[in-house]
């Protein structure tokens, strides 16, 4: 790459000061441009640069709700904000041309560069320069040994070392004085290749990361205990899921979740921590299979065919039987509550629209260990000790019949009345396991039975992952090599002065770091010291 | 020893190590200012450029780069001189001492804390900080032991006093983890963590001195160059110490960013990558490092350009721990705040 930059840097010298290129040298002078080290180089820090909103700015994909927010919070940023992708800058137009822009000058560094690395594997090793005394170590010694004798053990000794090696004997022919042999060694070859592999390995890992998010989904269902989940559209809380993914390619297993364990710390200083979360039930594979226990918790997820099942998170489900003013029963079983802090005070909402006179709704919070500050229910501890459901009430009319979907933990007041005590306040029910509250004017009442708790799976399905993985790893190994092998050159150069052999030893390295002198003496003084051995065979001499 | 007693113990080494490398800082900054016209006789910057004359000249100034040979000038016989030297020489040594004494207690705090909690030492802000101290300190001892690297002891030591103060403001007794953090890619993935930003830490630490040495080499003039910066190796070797203290970093990062990472948050999230705070600093850590090691090939943007590309990972990485811990709220928030 510093080569072909070096290039483009006279080119672009050169694009200054002269008149308008023609199109097709301007497009070769665009190509060189983009493909350029600097220009990768630059637009690697703009990655970088271009990711920071990405960390402050609230995500549509990572945080919906929080967008929400950041929208009510910011009334002027937000139309700027949006209209600039902020709220999704990983898939924004920007983002993506910089990334795109990244991998086109990649490939096409990588694809010339793959050009000249063959030629270059098959290249045979460099001539030696004229003069050694020129090169940062080299060294010298006179012998009375024969240049061959000199110039076969050298080369032996370096092919050994697995060094690719060629000797040029001197010319039999040729006066003495003129005589020269040389041994030319090179070395280090893998270290351009972990160069190219980890390159190539980065353009792969982008191919299966586009995989997953073109073919891949992701869903996320709360399932209670006792209750079930089997694996279709319909039965999802969200999803979402790639362009090309089709919805026929869902695993058709199903589950049943049978308890759920949540252990908290009790005392000391990390009071009411998590420790552990357990869901187990039965699932089936598909339909017709035998169904089999399963026990998923954090960090042990369930592999079903070519889904995933994930625990993500936990939460409590009172279970309630609202009866409206004629004593019907209209709503019965548990209902989740969303936990809110770490002591699992949590909200939700119960919808009875089959209750008459008029329909009924109820919104508040469920709190697991309920204790009184000074008025004010709160939760103490998230292990379910004292179970506590407090209530604000409504009547009139749910909004459900509209036909336009509604969130289940949200209750739409516009057609709503909030039920009020004697003096004017709003009705505040607190009920514990057990008990039943009546609803001023007859419009019924609701019972708090008991108490289940929920489980949140994340379901889903990346395609690619195991080759993002694979690339990945060989990125890494192509790392190691790019950074640390070495390109090393050395020569050994015989001459004959006055009936003796004058042994020149020089090596040069493409990168800087290595102690060349140190080198040299050694391979000098192996080369004095060592006893004459037989020639190498034919296959030691293909090695290198 | 109860769990009780081995947090105790743990405390009080952290502390100890604390106080222990603001003295050694101290004596390196003493050591620094006692060289202040301590002056070179030879150029220690002679590099084995094609320049050299001899094979033989070359190859002793090449073993000699990083070596740092002081003498006194004047004839040698300047014992004010002499003396300057001579303490210099020893607050250094002292500095050094003070730094191994303040590792081990480290080390017997890291490894206590390990026993209090049960489990691996680095579960939240504060352990990372101890655990990722400890990594830095081991690397410079390292250093000193098989190359010349004293001369990076007080922006280490400093470095140390001020992160092992921040540290006790992010303290938490300790404890057990969170079940997401239950795992042994607790182990694999923030111990590559830790030495990777440990590594991160000497490199911008040597990246900083290349800066400041290489533009006293532009400016000072000949017979100006005396003082401390002329007694530490050539900007030439100082680079090549950067560079190779980031490039054994880098793999290490990678794997600790882009393989264990991706493979926990799989498992205990249910997806791979999520453009998490924590996922986005680490990814620009990774980039702004593959830009320096890009940099340092290519013509225009090796050495000053390449140092400052160094500086600016290291403060992303930094933000990356501390700043996202702070500020953005994310998956990866058991930090203990």
């Amino acid at each position: 790459m510093t080569q072909l930059s070096d290039k483009t840097s006279r080119t672009r010298d050169f694009a200054r000061t002269a008149p308008p290129l023609p199109p097709r040298q301007f497009a070769r002078w665009f190509w060189r441009q983009l493909t350029s080290m600097r220009t990768a180089l630059l637009l690697l820090l703009l990655l970088a640069l271009g990711a920071i909103p990405g960390s402050f700015i609230p995500q549509t994909k990572v945080d919906p709700a929080a967008v929400i927010r950041f929208g009510r919070d910011h009334q002027t940023l937000t139309p700027i904000f949006d209209r600039l992708g902020l709220f999704s800058v990983f898939s924004s137009p920007w983002f993506s041309a910089v990334y795109l822009l990244l991998m086109v000058s990649l490939i096409g560094c990588i694809v010339p560069r793959s050009f000249v690395y063959f030629r270059a594997l098959r290249a045979r090793p460099p001539k030696a320069p004229a003069r050694f005394d020129r090169l940062p170590a080299s060294t010298s010694y006179e012998t009375d040994e024969s240049p061959d004798e000199v110039l076969e053990r050298a080369g032996a000794m370096l092919r050994r070392r697995r060094w690719r090696v060629d000797v040029d004997t001197p010319d039999a022919d040729a006066p003495e004085t003129d005589a020269v042999g040389v041994v030319r060694a090179e070395k280090g070859f893998l270290r351009e290749a972990g160069n190219l592999t980890f390159h190539i390995a980065a353009v792969i890992v982008l191919i299966a990361v586009a995989m997953g998010s073109l073919w891949g989904y992701k869903g996320s269902v709360i399932v209670v205990e006792g209750e079930g989940f089997s694996n279709t559209l319909t039965q999802y809380d969200d999803f979402s899921a790639g362009g090309l993914f089709d919805p026929g390619e869902l695993t058709p297993f199903s589950l049943q979740l049978d308890r759920f364990d949540a252990r908290f710390q009790i005392g000391g200083p990390q009071e009411g921590q998590p420790l552990e979360f357990d869901a187990q039930g039965t699932y089936v594979p598909q339909p017709g299979a035998d169904s089999q226990p399963f026990d998923i918790q954090v960090n042990h997820p369930l592999d079903i065919g070519d889904s995933t099942v994930f625990l993500v998170g936990q939460g409590y489900a009172p279970v309630v039987t609202v009866r409206d003013g004629q004593g019907e029963v209209v709503f019965s079983g548990p209902v989740p509550f969303l936990p809110e802090d770490a002591s699992y005070t949590s909200t939700g909402v119960i919808k009875a629209p089959d209750a008459s006179p008029e329909e009924l709704g109820f919104e508040g919070f469920f709190l697991p260990t309920a204790v009184m500050d000074g008025n004010i229910p709160r939760s103490a501890h998230p292990a379910a000790a004292n179970p506590a459901l407090a209530l604000f009430v409504y009547t009139g009319d749910l909004g459900l019949g509209s036909g336009l979907p509604q969130s289940v933990f949200a209750l739409d007041k516009d057609g709503l009345t909030q039920v009020q005590t004697a003096d004017g306040k709003p009705l505040r029910l607190l009920l514990q396991p057990g008990q039943t509250a009546k609803i001023p004017g007859g419009a019924g009442s609701i019972s708090f039975d008991g108490v289940r708790q929920f489980a949140r799976f994340e379901i889903g399905h990346s395609p690619g992952k195991l080759l993002a993985l694979g690339a990945a790893v060989l990125g890494i190994a192509g790392l190691l090599a790019s950074l640390f092998i070495r390109p090393r050159r050395a020569w050994v150069r015989t001459r004959r002065r006055d009936g003796r052999t004058l042994v020149e030893v020089a090596r040069l390295d493409r990168v800087s770091g290595a102690d060349l002198g140190a080198d040299v003496d050694q391979l000098t003084a192996e080369l004095r010291q060592q006893r004459p051995e037989p020639p190498p065979t034919a296959a030691e001499s293909r090695k290198g | 020893m109860d769990t009780q007693q081995w947090a105790t113990l743990s405390n009080n080494m952290v502390a100890a190590a604390t106080v222990i490398f603001g003295l050694a800082c101290i004596a390196y900054l003493v050591e620094w200012s006692s060289s202040r016209r301590v002056a070179v006789a030879a150029p220690v910057a002679a590099e084995a450029k094609a320049t050299a004359e001899g094979t033989e000249a070359a190859r002793s100034a090449q073993g000699s780069a990083t070596a740092v040979k002081v003498a006194a000038t004047g004839g040698g016989g300047d014992d004010t001189q002499a003396r300057r030297d001579e303490t210099a020489e020893r607050f250094g040594r002292i500095g050094l001492g003070l730094t191994v004494l303040a590792w081990l207690c480290l080390l017997v705090g890291v490894v206590s804390r390990g026993l209090a909690a049960e489990r691996v030492p680095w579960g939240n802000m504060y352990e990372f900080a101890t655990a990722g101290l400890l990594v830095v300190t081991t690397i410079y001892l390292g250093l000193v032991r098989f190359t010349n690297a004293r001369w990076l002891g007080g922006v280490v030591t400093g470095f140390a006093v001020c992160m092992l103060g921040l540290a006790f403001l992010a303290y938490v007794p300790a404890g057990p983890l969170v079940p997401a953090l239950n795992s042994y890619w607790l182990f694999l993935h923030v111990s590559a963590a830790a030495i990777a930003g440990g590594a991160f830490t000497i490199g911008a630490a040597a990246s900083i001195f290349y800066l400041v040495k290489s533009r006293a080499e532009r400016e000072t003039p000949e017979d100006g160059r005396d003082g401390y910066l002329w007694r530490l190796p050539s900007s030439a070797a100082i680079d090549q110490l950067a560079y190779r203290v980031h490039a054994f970093a880098f793999p290490i990062w990678t794997f600790a960013a882009l393989i264990a990472g991706p493979i926990w948050a799989e498992h205990a999230w249910g997806r791979y990558w999520g453009w998490d705070p924590k996922e986005v600093w680490a990814f620009i850590t990774w980039v702004v490092y593959a830009g320096y090691l890009h940099a340092r090939a290519t013509a225009g943007w090796r050495g000053k350009a390449a140092a400052i590309i160094a500086l600016i990972g290291f403060a992303t990485f930094l933000f990356d721990f501390i700043g996202v811990n702070l500020l953005a709220s994310g998956h990866h928030t058991y930090s203990g705040l």
